[in-house]
């Protein structure tokens, strides 16, 4: 008997129902805290995606997709122990037996979390159905909203709060012409007073929505000039192509009601402070838990709940949910609007301070109590950059200045703004993930010296973003105020930055990681940090064949074996097609290549063909037939030179100033196989109108009538950013010496796997710094730099054409180093007639802890 | 019938299987070999102060693909480890655990150089 197989036993069943942010935030925690030690967690979903982030959802319409929304990897649902049950709904609970029903079967529990959140509030009205009756809640939702609009003119959203605002946003990047339809006499009415609600309108008015105040629906008919007409009860009208209901949300509480668990005066489950329902094995969470007669329709509540379940789960200390502070700063229809605190000054002897702006339709309210020491609340619309002072004085009870209205008065004025030091520890950084000044002063004492680390160890501003200035300005004036140099050491191994290394490596002209680690560094062995890093500052320095038995064990896996590794751990290929001209000749070549070894093909977004699914033996096979028909390798795989795209130029294209393909060979014969410390992507285009796209390149050139312009630092990718235009009407010797002279400045003075964009944003001096290093040489560097490249220009070698000729190089190719055949495990089936890997699902496989034998 | 991770296998195999030569050995890397139907990745780490040679699976429970063969090696407090190459989760040599997912955990081998072979320890029914 295994030690392991018997905990796996003893395993208690926990069932979260509902994976929306609040759910999904228990699961995280719970896994963070070691839950996974004394529970098996199964997570019901009735929607058909993992948690994504609701608060962002309206991003959906301007270019997000569902992947980019969700909350966390995929990767966190395969964690071994947890199950998530995607687009299974729960349909009972059978409290005596313990058991919860889906249509796939019964799942007993020892212990159930109820998250299933709330729904939308849809009034009865009269006619109101399909296209009349939308609503703004999940992903599923806006699918419908896009389908309706797309054969409209006009949308109204009924109910002006803040989701209904979120709404008409979400019409008006449809296309559509947007109104508001609202049953108060002013917008958010829950958060803004009456002044503050007519700025509101005001500003939304000149953005072009509609605002109707004051409306109630009574029917929808057939309208004339539109599809609906939208009856009122003052026998008013509006006329629409669809309606979207945002009039508020109701608590999902019908599994509750079904399994007589008690339920709150307004709905919801009804919990106390342990966020325990009426049944001691029953948690409920979020939007669908009533707590002392209140629902919480924020995040940062739903959160707190969260966390203090799963706390409670793991026998860690858990804090008692006893409300929540509902102030929310938001940009609605890019207005910013904030409310703090009691901001309907509803405290008796409260005091309030206004400031009104009509001209900007800017209002801010401050609430005092009665003695005028304390900020009770706040209302803001207009500018938001009041808030996170005024948030600090409210909930830390920090002593007002003298002049109190100073607070909300513009900044020329001079007010007081609270630094980062005047902050006490328990002021509250980030309400989301409940992080204040404290426990970031404390993950600081233990050792914390970076941003993101800190991120990721406190998980500060990983909600809603919102706290990241405050978070750097917190984190930064505690460093120094601790004397704290930062440390940057690469890693366990190196206490040097990569700079620091770079210098090392040419200064004493060091040609290892062995010699460099013995005289720099700890330990004999290194890790999968500083290996990589030093691999590539060898190969930028001296250039030397990466397969040489010193560097093979430096390389991440790509560069090993110089191709992609995919998520079947086969491989894909990729020649270098400079420029991307190709001649008919060697297309057939890639397409004989591929059917022999029934590659799947697809053309990449850097003019080349990939070529998947090459198992690890057949790659020196597939190369050898490459580099017979004259291809070269394209180094797909590596942090270096990749592609430089190019449009056909003034040699075909009627609007052609310059020969912008021949251009591109330059360059990319020039810069092929230099390694840098992230990957460098180019393009040329032949005029103005940009074709190849050359300003989301980190080397951009532009043809003018006279010459070439330059563009730098830009990026396609995860964080867009375009390039700055670095050089006007170049020759073609001065823009080749500045882009040795770019480049090679980057090599040396980037952190590891820093792109050029990041690099250039944290250049100190910007891009006037840049242009004086590289167009004045105001380092004296420039001739250094140029020779630098030229060296790793002269060492240039196809790296498979070297391996090919060296047998012991191909030693590593061999899927197994006893035995000729390919790894069984590695299955495809076809698909639009082409091969692909078969997916887990197709092999009718369950993910399951690995069982020991 | 246990090989796997418990510290007795490791300590008296019942069978020295040869399974290739030390020239198949990659300095400061690995290599995969075939053993009656496991794939099993071997580390060769000629400058360590301990033991220079493991054996461990060369699957990888996180992508469900046979490439932890392929992975880098390092030390991370004193003890050695691979990434796996694809979502770079570390598993240390000496017992196969993982060291971000507890719940992952290797199967090792005991492993010896003998003759200029590789030989891996494994237990009666092969």
């Amino acid at each position: 008997m295994n030690s392991n197989v018997a905990a796996l036993n003893t395993l208690q069943t926990l069932v979260v129902i509902g994976n929306g942010m609040v759910g999904h935030h228990c699961v995280e925690q719970l896994i963070e805290r070691g839950a996974l030690g004394r529970y098996q967690l199964h997570v019901f979903s009735e929607e058909p995606v993992r948690a994504y982030d609701r608060v962002h959802l309206s991003e959906y319409f301007t270019g997000r997709d569902a992947e980019s929304l969700a909350l966390s990897d995929a990767a966190l649902y395969q964690t071994p122990g947890v199950t998530l049950h995607l687009g299974v709904a729960v349909l009972e609970i059978d409290r005596a037996r313990r058991q919860v029903l889906t249509a796939q079967g019964s799942v007993a529990y020892d212990t159930l979390v109820l998250a299933t959140g709330s729904y939308p509030f849809v009034p009865d009205i009269d006619g109101a159905e399909g296209d009349s009756r939308l609503v703004y809640r999940t992903l599923e939702d806006l699918d419908a909203i896009r389908r309706a609009a797309s054969h409209a003119r006009r949308g109204v959203v009924v109910g002006g709060g803040l989701l209904g605002l979120e709404a008409a946003n979400a019409l008006k990047s449809l296309g559509l012409e947007a109104h508001v339809v609202e049953f108060a006499p002013r917008l958010m009415p829950v958060q803004l007073d009456e002044l503050g609600g007519l700025a509101l309108k005001s500003q939304i008015e000149r953005l072009g929505v509609g605002v109707h105040l004051s409306r109630a629906t009574q029917s929808i008919s057939a309208g004339e000039q539109y599809r609906y007409r939208m009856n009122f009860a003052n026998e008013q009208s509006l006329e629409t192509d669809l309606i979207v209901f945002s009039a508020g949300i109701r608590a999902q509480d019908a599994l509750a009601r079904q399994c007589e668990l008690q339920i709150g005066p307004r709905g919801g489950v009804v919990i106390d402070d342990q966020c325990l329902s009426s049944d001691p094995h029953i948690y409920a969470i979020g939007e669908c838990a009533s707590w002392n007669g209140s629902l919480f329709g924020l995040v940062a509540p739903g959160y707190q709940m969260a966390r203090s379940v799963a706390a409670q789960l793991c026998d860690q200390d858990a804090e008692p949910f006893i409300g929540a502070d509902m102030s929310t700063k938001l940009k609605l229809l890019g207005v910013d609007v904030g409310s703090i605190g009691d901001a309907h000054a509803h405290t008796p002897g409260a005091r309030s301070y206004q400031f009104i702006d009509e001209a900007s339709a800017s209002y801010r309210r401050l609430v005092v109590d009665a003695t005028g020491k304390q900020v009770l609340g706040a209302v803001l619309v207009g500018d938001n950059s009041y808030y996170d002072t005024l948030l600090q004085y409210a909930q830390n009870g920090i002593a007002l200045p003298a002049e109190p209205a100073s607070l909300i008065l513009p900044s020329s004025s001079g007010a007081p703004t609270l630094g980062p030091g005047a902050l006490p520890e328990s002021a509250m950084v980030c309400s989301c993930h409940n992080v204040s000044k404290g426990a970031i002063c404390s993950a600081i004492d233990g050792g914390c010296s970076d941003l993101a680390q800190l991120k990721t160890q406190t998980k500060a501003c990983t909600g809603c973003g919102g706290c990241a200035g405050l978070l750097k300005q917190v984190f930064e004036h505690e460093l120094i105020a601790r004397g704290v140099s930062v440390d940057k050491s690469l890693c366990e191994h190196f206490a040097f930055t990569r700079q620091e290394l770079y210098a090392l490596v040419r200064v004493e002209g060091l040609h290892s990681f062995e010699e460099l680690l013995a005289r720099h560094g700890r330990g004999h062995t290194g890790c999968d940090v500083c290996k990589p890093a030093v691999g590539s500052i060898l190969a930028s320095c001296w250039n030397q064949p990466i397969m040489d038995a010193s560097l093979v064990p430096l390389q991440d896996t790509n560069d090993t074996f110089m191709a992609n590794m995919q998520k079947n751990g086969t491989y894909s290929v990729v020649p270098r097609i400079a420029g991307g001209e190709i001649s008919a000749e060697k297309l057939i070549v890639i397409g004989q290549v591929a059917k022999k070894y029934q590659l799947y093909t697809k053309i990449t977004g850097g003019q080349r063909i990939d070529l998947f699914g090459a198992q690890l033996h057949q790659l020196p096979q597939i190369w050898g037939e490459l580099i017979e028909a004259g291809f070269e390798t394209g180094h797909a795989y590596g942090k270096s030179t990749r592609t430089v795209k190019s449009c056909v130029g003034s040699t075909w294209c009627r609007y052609g100033v310059q020969d912008s393909v021949a251009m591109a060979l330059l360059i990319e014969d020039r810069y092929k196989g230099l390694r840098a410390p992230h990957k460098l992507k180019f393009a040329v285009s032949g005029c103005t109108r940009e074709c190849a796209e050359a300003q989301s390149k980190d080397v951009g050139v532009i043809a003018t009538e006279k010459g070439w312009n330059l563009y730098l630092c830009g990026n396609g990718g995860m964080r867009p950013r375009h390039a700055e235009l670095f050089a006007t009407d170049l020759d073609d010797a001065t823009l080749i010496r500045y882009i040795d002279r770019f480049l090679m400045f980057y090599i040396r003075t980037a952190d590891k796997l820093q792109r050029t964009s990041v690099w250039r944003e944290s250049l100190e001096g910007g891009l006037d710094y840049l242009k004086q290093v590289v167009i004045d040489d105001s380092l004296g560097l420039g001739e250094e730099l140029e020779a630098q490249m030229q060296r790793v220009v002269n060492r240039y070698e196809c790296e498979w054409a070297n391996a090919l000729k060296d047998p012991d190089k191909l030693k590593r190719f061999r899927t197994f180093v006893n035995d000729e055949r390919a790894d069984p495990s590695i299955h495809f089936v076809e698909e639009r007639g082409q091969r692909r890997p078969i997916m887990a699902t197709e092999l009718n496989l369950i993910p399951v802890t690995e069982e020991l034998a | 019938m246990n090989l796997s991770n418990s510290p007795r296998a490791n300590a008296r195999p019942a069978l020295w299987q040869s399974v290739c030569s030390q020239h198949d050995l990659v300095r400061n890397s690995g290599v995969v070999v075939w053993l009656d139907g496991a794939q099993v990745a071997l580390f060769y780490l000629p400058q360590a102060e301990g033991k220079t040679l493991y054996a461990i699976d060369n699957h990888d429970p996180q992508s469900g693909a046979n490439v932890i063969g392929r992975g880098l090696v390092g030390s991370l407090k004193g003890e050695l480890v691979v990434a796996s190459p694809l979502y770079k989760q570390h598993f240390r040599l000496e017992d196969g655990c993982c060291l971000e997912y507890p719940q992952q955990r290797l199967r090792v081998w005991p492993v010896r150089l003998h003759d200029g072979l590789v030989q891996v320890g494994v237990a009666n029914e092969h």
